[in-house]
């Protein structure tokens, strides 16, 4: 798997746009709904690789501060001269609140690519890149708020494994979340999906990366992950609660959600 | 022959409906080669489109040229194969498929031989301008054992063929070798490099190519005998001029 991400991860971008027409943007949106955060939350964003999820999230807390604060600003209308000095001082008007996002990828050149991309678009506050292995995560226990993992858990070899690791890194109160590629159950759309998959998705792996292999490899490993309610039985294992999925587009795609109590 | 090697990961344990077990189980039978990726048609028809596309899109996607020779070759190649058939040197070609890699040429020997002779002035283009046949692709979606070796053969044979012509690997000299093998192979892959090369050539080296490369080297295509009859590892020694005049190609202008 390492070796299919390390020629994969410059292309993986455009790959991801052209396989799904550009869908893949809209069920990371849904995803950072969903999540909702608030500023002063911290996130892991594990397999984050090239850091869609987590440039997702410093705009969502970046625009849900500007709100905060202009609600704040309304009620600071009537305070007098010398109470908004001091509230200056109090170094509060932090663009972000607080809030923090750890991207976490076992592979360095996805990491790269999420190191370039940042400095591109010009996030810099409030994000952090750490190489590490979802089996095995470098954190200590009960630290974050939220634990994100967008289309990586399926490249883990031991998904019981992750799910454990990200129970235990989860503050409790945490919320565990997973974006994945899950199964159709209408036949007619499936057979599409199929078709789809197998057909195109190659020969698009073979003229914008150059690399038929690994793109064949993908459209298998979505096939060999667990559907839908196998997942949620796995993740209820780990030790989450109130453990739930949603179908997007009909079960192409799915988010899983569950707390840590 | 037919291998039945997979060419993917290890299959699952679980998960996967019975159906498209079986489907993957019919693509990897068919791996016929080392290398090769078989492909359905449909598959192939959105190559040869995919391919086309980028290839003039990013001249440097030098696979992509490739992958378009292969998906588009099923008419020519069969042709050509059957031109190595019914030639004694094309045939033994075929039987004992020779191929041109750096490992198997004696650089050193090449390059004491005279000058003008085959060898010679092959290894003088392979070194001006920097080139290797090494780097020409394997063949992956060509779906007969036999013609994946016609196409790597014809590859292969590529740089001789700049050496027999005099053309660098300039984007013009590329263009003027694609013409003469378009004449000489009718793989729609030179067909349209041909046409489509020039597109990326100054005004001055396009009425240079109009005016007198491609008419020279359509001539000469067209009366030189088949150049994939021609065991160039056995003629290293054979001056290039002497060659020419054998396969019938003329001098260049």
């Amino acid at each position: 798997v390492y070796q299919v991400f390390e020629s994969v991860a410059k292309k993986y971008d455009v790959m991801n746009d052209s396989m799904t027409l550009g869908i893949h943007r809209v069920w990371k949106d849904i995803l950072m709904h969903k999540m909702n955060p608030s500023p002063g939350t911290l996130l892991l964003d594990v397999a984050g690789g090239t850091g869609d999820i987590a440039f997702r999230f410093i705009n969502y807390v970046r625009s849900a501060r500007e709100r905060q604060l202009q609600r704040k600003l309304k009620h600071h209308q009537n305070l007098s001269w010398q109470e908004i000095s001091e509230s200056y001082q109090e170094d509060k008007f932090k663009s972000l609140g607080d809030s923090q996002v750890v991207v976490c990828d076992i592979n360095k050149e996805m990491l790269k690519v999420g190191k370039q991309k940042a400095q591109h678009l010009g996030y810099s506050e409030g994000l952090s890149w750490v190489l590490g292995n979802a089996e095995e995560l470098p954190f200590d226990d009960d630290k974050f708020d939220v634990y994100t993992i967008a289309f990586g858990i399926r490249n883990v070899t031991r998904i019981d494994l992750a799910l454990q690791e990200a129970y235990r890194v989860l503050k409790p109160g945490g919320r565990f979340l997973c974006l994945e590629f899950s199964h159709v159950s209408n036949p007619l759309l499936s057979r599409l999906y199929d078709l789809y998959s197998f057909q195109v998705i190659p020969v698009l792996g073979e003229v914008i990366a150059g690399d038929w292999k690994s793109y064949q490899y993908l459209v298998e490993s979505i096939r060999r992950f667990p559907p839908q309610e196998e997942l949620k039985a796995m993740i209820e294992d780990a030790g989450f609660l109130k453990v739930d999925y949603q179908n997007l587009n009909s079960g192409i795609v799915a988010i899983h959600s569950g707390f840590k109590l | 022959g037919r291998a039945c090697l997979s060419h993917t990961e290890p299959r699952a344990r679980d998960g996967r409906s019975g159906e498209e077990e079986e489907e993957e189980e019919e693509e990897g039978c068919y791996q016929l080669y080392p290398g090769h990726i078989p492909t359905s048609p449909l598959q192939k028809a959105l190559l040869a489109a995919g391919s086309a596309f980028m290839a003039l899109y990013d001249p440097y996607r030098h696979d992509m040229v490739a992958v378009l020779g292969e998906t588009t070759g099923c008419l020519a190649l069969p042709n050509l194969r059957d031109k190595m058939k019914h030639h004694p040197e094309g045939y033994r070609i075929l039987q004992e498929r020779p191929r041109i890699r750096l490992s198997t040429l004696d650089t050193a020997k090449l390059r004491g031989l005279p000058d003008g002779s085959l060898g010679r002035e092959y290894i003088r283009f392979l070194e001006d301008n920097k080139v290797s046949p090494d780097t020409r692709m394997p063949p992956k979606f060509v779906d007969d054992e036999e013609l994946a070796y016609v196409i790597q053969r014809y590859r292969e044979v590529h740089d001789l063929m700049h050496t027999l012509l005099g053309m660098p690997t300039t984007i013009l000299g590329e263009v003027v070798v694609k013409w003469f093998e378009a004449v000489q192979t009718g793989l729609p892959m030179c067909v349209l490099g041909a046409a489509f090369g020039p597109i990326h050539l100054s005004a001055q080296n396009l009425q240079l190519l109009a005016t007198e490369l491609a008419p020279w080297a359509i001539r000469s295509g067209r009366n030189a005998s088949c150049i994939l009859n021609v065991y160039y590892e056995q003629r290293w020694q054979q001056s290039v001029e002497s060659l020419r005049e054998e396969i019938g190609i003329f001098p260049p202008p």
